[in-house]
């Protein structure tokens, strides 16, 4: 109906530049990106040829070879890995057990567990208490403290909670009088029905691991427990070589650019993420507008 | 709460009742004993990792000397506080923190409604959906990639940025060590990071107008800009409100990732804010108690200015977070 609507020529313009100016942010959103993917391909003489490209001439391979080459960052990239994998899971487990119950009305002391949760969000002991207790728990250069004191956010649980609240109340005392036990009422009837809000906080929980840096910078001393983003900042921007042992590699392998090298890492260090981005997408409005549900 | 009735009207006299109470407790425990099975790591996980350093904030009153240990450590009261208050660091932190804050207010805050209403100007849903897909994608990409990107561009050795500022002016501009430029990277790394993202709640808020009232305003005569001025913006008025509102909650919150990833020797003056002080005295330095002082003024003045904030946006009429 709007659209068949007389348009002067002032709303014209306006939509011209509209589509133009919106177009333009668009691509510059992604831009930087293109440009350091464009460049991890390139070859030294292109580099110093050109400054800014976006499809090298020659296409070389040599700068990720040297990354798949040395200990360091293959280390890392596995570290990061294993982070992910693990402790979304660790993070799933935590949410969801502890939402189930405190889903329940009649659950004693339920108004007490939900205050103790919410308290958090508003206060914490800060960097260096909780520093103090990972060091104490001797947590320091394991992988478990960028795991475990992360374990749960207490936003998520909460939309969790809510979203388990939701949940028909008949469907769990149909269930019951079959004889249902409450694992089996938990793990058959309401995980399957949460299914699209487990996967948004498994896809919000696992992109969070991939991209920790704070709990690393913090916990990890050892170089050789590094996630990829710490590696990564030590490459870029301290300009840290990234051979660590140059003994194992073969000694015919001319090192590529250091511009396309540190190009490479920071591609490898964001392809997870674009990899899952379609399926975020998906997700992530739907996330966001649990976030207004209030308990 | 129905077995709370049942033992009201009981109507036993004061002895017993306490301990059918305490039998119902047993009687509720041993009934729901899954769900508190349940219920243990999720707990466990709380007290052990929030409330343990909670309790160690303490620290911030005692000479912590590591040989000694939590306990036997020395009370030493206000101290700390005082020696930060006098420390000329401190002003310094307050005006970074505040400069920064106020930056991101005036220059980052508008960009997102702006956005939204742009974006709710587009009529084809293929081009609409297709740039916010395109400019959620930063939101996604760590904070450590921002920086090395930008490390990357503007770095005097062989950075694009300054490779064409060379070939075009002459001469190179250090962007990455010069104070003068520190402020306006966080921030432009801040829109470009997260404008898109701040685009999502708008537009949700702008997906509930009834497009009923645009086309009683087109029959009226009203042209776009005042169907925007008239329509769009009074229906995102009460969100642009609370999250004003909920910012100035945060104004002593500056990111630390960012903030320490850009951060160097050079422009350390302008760059320094609380929680990175708190790492580079505390972790670094092993000055724990004081750091613990530093850390827990922030946080003081972060809930009093999140609850004063709360508090205002009820009064505006708005629902509030807590």
């Amino acid at each position: 109906m709007v659209k068949k609507q007389y348009r002067s020529a002032g709303e014209v313009t306006f939509d011209v530049f509209n589509y133009l100016i919106l177009g333009i942010i668009g691509i510059a959103a992604i831009l930087p990106f293109l440009f350091v993917v464009a460049g991890s391909f390139a070859t030294e003489a292109e580099i110093t040829k050109r400054a800014v490209f976006l499809i090298p001439t020659t296409i070389s391979f040599d700068a990720y070879k040297f990354i798949f080459s040395t200990d360091t960052i293959v280390r890392s990239i596995g570290v990061s890995l294993y982070i992910t994998v693990i402790g979304t899971l660790v993070n799933l487990f935590f949410t969801v057990t502890m939402a189930y119950p405190m889903a329940k009305r009649y659950l004693m002391g339920r108004n007490l567990f939900l205050n103790l949760v919410i308290f958090t969000m508003l206060f914490g002991g800060g960097m260096i208490p909780t520093y103090l207790v990972i060091r104490d728990l001797h947590l320091l250069d394991t992988l478990n403290a960028l795991i475990l004191p992360g374990a749960i956010s207490a936003f998520n649980l909460i939309i969790v909670k809510n979203f388990f609240q939701e949940i028909p109340v008949e469907m769990e005392e149909a269930a019951r009088i079959d004889g249902c036990s409450e694992l089996g009422l938990l793990w058959k009837i309401v995980l399957p029905l949460s299914k699209p809000v487990l996967a948004t906080f498994t896809l919000f929980y696992a992109v969070g691991h991939w991209n920790n840096f704070f709990s690393a910078l913090l916990y990890i001393n050892d170089p050789s427990k590094w996630p990829l983003q710490v590696m990564l900042r030590q490459i870029v921007m301290l300009s840290q070589s990234a051979a660590g042992d140059l003994s194992s590699m073969d000694p015919n392998f001319v090192q590529p650019p250091e511009q396309s090298i540190k190009m490479a890492v920071i591609v490898v260090g964001t392809l997870p993420i674009m990899c899952v981005y379609p399926f975020l997408q998906k997700h992530f409005a739907k996330g966001v507008m649990l976030g207004s549900v209030k308990g | 709460m129905k077995q709370g009735a049942a033992i009201g009207t009981a109507e036993i006299h004061a002895a017993s009742n306490y301990r059918s109470r305490r039998e119902v407790f047993f009687r509720r425990l041993k009934r729901d004993k899954w769900l508190y099975i349940l219920l243990t790591p999720g707990l466990l996980y709380f007290l052990l990792f929030k409330y343990v350093p909670m309790w160690g904030v303490l620290l911030a009153f005692k000479d912590f000397q590591p040989f000694l240990g939590f306990w036997k450590s020395e009370w030493v009261g206000l101290e700390h506080f005082r020696t930060f208050f006098q420390n000329p660091d401190f002003f310094m932190l307050l005006r970074n923190t505040l400069v920064l804050s106020l930056l991101n207010l005036v220059f980052f805050f508008p960009a997102p409604i702006i956005l939204a209403l742009l974006l709710n100007e587009i009529r084809l849903s293929f081009y609409k959906r297709t740039i916010q897909t395109l400019i959620y994608v930063p939101h996604f990409i760590s904070m450590v990639i921002v920086a090395s990107i930008s490390y990357v561009f503007l770095t005097t050795q062989g950075g694009a940025v300054n490779e064409f500022l060379y070939t075009v002016t002459g001469s190179k501009i250090d962007f990455l060590a010069d104070p003068n430029w520190f402020r306006p990277l966080i921030i432009l790394q801040t829109i470009w990071k997260e404008c898109g993202w701040g685009t999502i709640i708008f537009l949700a808020a702008l997906a509930g107008v009834d497009v009923e009232q645009y086309e009683a305003a087109v029959m009226d005569g009203a042209s776009r800009w005042r169907q925007i001025w008239h329509i769009t913006l009074p229906a995102i008025r009460s969100t642009i409100v609370i999250l004003l509102i909920l910012r100035m909650g945060t104004i002593l919150d500056n990111g630390f990732e960012q903030i320490y990833l850009m951060m160097n020797a050079l422009n350390r003056e302008v760059a320094e804010v609380f929680d990175t002080y708190v790492y580079a005295l505390g972790i670094t330095q092993g000055a724990f108690s004081y750091s613990t002082a530093v850390g827990l003024f922030k946080s003081v003045i972060g809930v009093v200015l999140v609850l004063g904030t709360n508090w205002l946006a009820k009064k505006f009429g708005e629902s509030g977070l807590y």
